[in-house]
């Protein structure tokens, strides 16, 4: 945006090129205006505060400003024993809380080394994938009310209060688990859950599809996100860019298959990748397809897993949790594939406290909107809401 | 009517003729040498159908959106909710009135005001009955179509006197959209001009009866009608800032538009004008091409449902009736398609709409030079 100065007379030309990069033709200089967008804005997800430089409606630059969640979430680790910060991880993404429990399990396993029944795996797996279905419709819902459409975001917030039901039958709470504890599960899945969750999938599947019609295949739609902020697959693994924003590029990039954990190896499905069809590859279209095909992988592994899935003969779900831990002298980096990209926990350990020394959290969330910047530059307002909706961002994860 | 017409026909119809005296009684009405009773007269409409296209148009949007989104909607206040918006007016009586201390104060008052008088002003003209009109102007239908760029006027004095950016992004944004989309909506508008041969909103509507109800009906009399027709209902939307050309007040991205700042009844009058200009426009395209308050069935042989349903009363319940569908028509898609982006708006006024009314506009003459 540069060939902004240029002086003389005429009048002003903005023109939409083809690779979506809006340049703007004029003669006269016009006055910049500085606009903040949120941290009180209604489609910025939250707290996110974006200092727009506006040149009418055209953005220059768009900053975001982060901290307004901050709850010193590694602080407060340092503090507690390692049990004890499986409900904080809860607060960090809280539309995936299962699978925040999980990443964070699995970096504690993973540093005591220990073994895992077998079905606890499978519920795990269950849960977690329970919760990616219902953390993309909540994506996806909202990504249809920054656009204007009000009703997906109903549709998905009814199917997801089915899934929120399953998980509250489970484990007590609707958003903030505590489920899954280092070494186990804290309840056994109730008796009838498997066959309820099996009926959820026959339920969804169709579900899927009316949304699709209703918001994927909608001209409207598609004319608004079509091209739009797109994001070359060099440049988002250069920011380090992961999940469903990584595969939105191009990249086929799914840590369950390229990172394996847990019982995902014996699991058959797809990761989905844009193909340059249907949308173009890496722009907010591409994101958003990317989260609705995933849904559909995931009722698949659902329904693997209850078949899967070993009696509950003799289990308890609590066999393996250590009475007390106190891992080795050591420090361990471990990730998961959230819904919105890599979570991983990087916890060191001095061999003698009960608490971890240093609990990080990489954030897929942080890293994904690191690349704000260079995705809003030169684009409309109403796009860079479009952007700001496709991210998916949950600052909950962005601030820790 | 004589006591043997009476005798004929239904009780509606009766009812009507007897409304029709009232109000004939009413004009009369003179104070100090003013007729006052006439300006009572032309204001029972326009009140009536303002407190009725708030109350239950705000009540039916809810309704109709919870119906759609597998919600129930108010359900608390009465039964069935059916006096939420009383409720919510009550409550925006009672509100604060902030006027921000940054804001232009005269502006920002005055900006709502505009805005309520241009979307009513509109209200003169509409003829509700065979008995019912405002103010029967010879051109009314032109009155009608400049009126309510006044509300931009309106629109502008609340964005830019609210002195806040997103108010202003959103009465610029208004202001720029309404101005494109009264071009196609007055080339449309002429069509249905064209075919009557006056703008007399009154004259328009009576062309258009018969005993043959909806035959009669503009839409129906060329087979080039449906091209004006849609392209009104299309710029209406857009000159209402309804979904999806609602983008002046975008909530996911500007969020409020140019009432950001508003609170109270400031605010409520922004929101009564908004559903009064949506009945307005309602109207107005059931007049042009639906008949207005003609009734749309037909005599059937010996099964007289035309001359049954006709009437000053009936006429008031068909245009409304027909406003209404209209109405309901703009919520559907509203609670449906998501929002056009700026461009994307423009584009579809000046290089698709704009052309098909010039062309709509050429045929209709056509049609009506060389087809008897």
């Amino acid at each position: 945006m540069q060939e902004l100065d240029t002086t003389g007379l005429g009048s002003v030309r903005v023109t939409r090129k083809s690779d979506n990069v809006v340049v703007i033709e004029k003669d006269l200089a016009t006055e910049q205006m500085v606009l903040a967008m949120g941290p009180q804005h209604p489609s910025t997800h939250g707290v996110l505060k974006l200092e727009c430089l506006t040149d009418g409606e055209v953005i220059t630059e768009a900053v975001p400003y982060l901290g307004y969640l901050h709850r010193c979430f590694e602080k407060c680790c340092e503090n507690v024993d390692y049990p004890a910060v499986v409900p904080y991880t809860d607060r960090l993404d809280y539309l995936a809380g299962m699978n925040s429990e999980f990443s964070y399990a699995l970096a504690v396993e993973k540093l005591l080394d220990i073994e895992i029944p077998r079905r606890v795996e499978f519920i795990r797996v269950i849960v977690a994938e329970l919760n990616r279905i219902a953390s993309h419709l909540v994506a996806i819902g909202t990504y249809g009310i920054d656009l204007g459409a009000f009703t997906p975001f109903l549709f998905c917030f009814r199917d997801r209060e089915i899934i929120l039901g399953l998980l509250e039958w489970a484990s007590g709470a609707r958003m903030l688990y505590n489920y899954i504890w280092v070494g186990g599960l804290a309840y056994d899945v109730p008796s009838d859950f498997l066959t309820r969750v099996r009926e959820f999938v026959t339920y969804f599947r169709p579900k899927t599809l009316e949304l699709c019609n209703l918001l994927t295949k909608n001209e409207i739609f598609v004319k608004r996100t079509l091209g739009i902020g797109i994001m070359p697959a060099d440049v988002a693994i250069n920011y380090g860019w992961s999940g469903p924003m990584l595969r939105g590029s191009g990249v086929k990039w799914d840590l369950r298959r390229n990172d394996p954990y847990s019982v995902y190896p014996e699991l058959d499905f797809n990761v989905p990748v844009p193909d340059g069809k249907l949308s173009v590859v890496g722009d907010c279209l591409s994101r958003h397809l990317v989260r609705a095909f995933e849904m559909d992988e995931s009722l698949k592994i659902i329904e693997q897993c209850i078949d899967k899935m070993p009696s509950a003969e003799g289990f308890n779900p609590r066999s393996a949790i250590p009475k007390r831990i106190r891992p080795k002298a050591g420090e361990v980096y471990s990730r998961a594939e959230n819904p919105r990209g890599e979570l991983g926990f990087y916890i060191q350990s001095d061999g003698k406290s009960t608490k971890p020394i240093r609990c990080k959290a990489r954030s897929s969330c942080f890293v994904n909107l690191s690349a704000m910047k260079d995705l809003s530059k030169g684009q409309l307002i109403p796009d860079l809401v479009a952007i700001i909706g496709s991210i998916d961002i949950v600052l909950g994860e962005v601030d820790r | 009517m004589s006591s043997t017409a009476l005798s004929q026909f239904s009780i509606p119809f009766l009812m009507g003729n007897n409304l029709n005296a009232w109000s004939e009684a009413l004009a009369g009405f003179n104070l100090f040498g003013l007729p006052l009773g006439l300006v009572i007269l032309a204001a029972i409409p326009l009140v009536f159908i303002a407190l009725y296209s708030l109350t239950y148009g705000v009540y039916g949007e809810r309704k109709i959106s919870a119906f759609m989104q597998d919600r129930l909607g108010p359900m608390e206040v009465g039964k069935w909710g059916i006096l939420q918006t009383l409720a919510d007016i009550l409550k925006l009586l009672q509100k604060e009135d902030i006027v921000p201390t940054s804001a232009d104060k005269f502006l920002f008052v005055i900006g709502p005001g505009i805005l309520f008088v241009g979307s009513f002003l509109a209200y003169a003209v509409l003829p509700f009955s065979p008995a019912f009109i405002g103010a029967s102007l010879n051109v009314g239908l032109f009155y009608a179509i400049g009126i309510v760029a006044l509300e931009v006027v309106g629109i502008l004095a609340a964005g830019w006197g609210s002195n806040n950016k997103w108010s202003l992004y959103g009465a610029v944004r208004s202001v720029a959209q309404i101005v494109s989309y009264e071009i196609p909506a007055a080339i449309a508008l002429l069509c249905g001009a064209m075919m009557a041969g006056t703008l007399d909103m009154q004259k328009i509507t009576m062309l258009q009866s018969g005993s043959l109800g909806f035959a009669h009906f503009f839409l129906f009399q060329t087979p080039i009608a449906w091209l004006p027709f849609l392209i009104y209902f299309i710029a209406s939307l857009a000159e209402v800032n309804r979904a999806p050309f609602d983008i002046p007040e975008a909530e996911s991205e500007l969020v409020a538009g140019y009432f950001t700042e508003y609170s109270g009844m400031k605010f409520a009058v922004i929101f009564l004008a908004e559903y009064g200009s949506m009945f307005m426009v309602s109207a107005i395209i059931s007049i042009v091409f639906l008949g207005g308050w003609n009734s749309p069935l037909p005599n059937i042989g010996p099964l007289a449902l035309n001359d049954l349903t006709n009437g000053p009363l009936w006429g008031a319940f068909w245009i409304i009736t027909k406003g209404f569908f209209f109405i309901f028509v703009q919520m559907w898609l509203r609670w449906t398609l998501p929002r056009l982006r700026v461009d994307q708006l423009m584009y579809l006024c000046w290089k698709v709409l704009t052309p098909f009314a010039f062309v709509s506009f050429v045929l209709t003459a056509i049609w009506e030079v060389y087809v008897p």
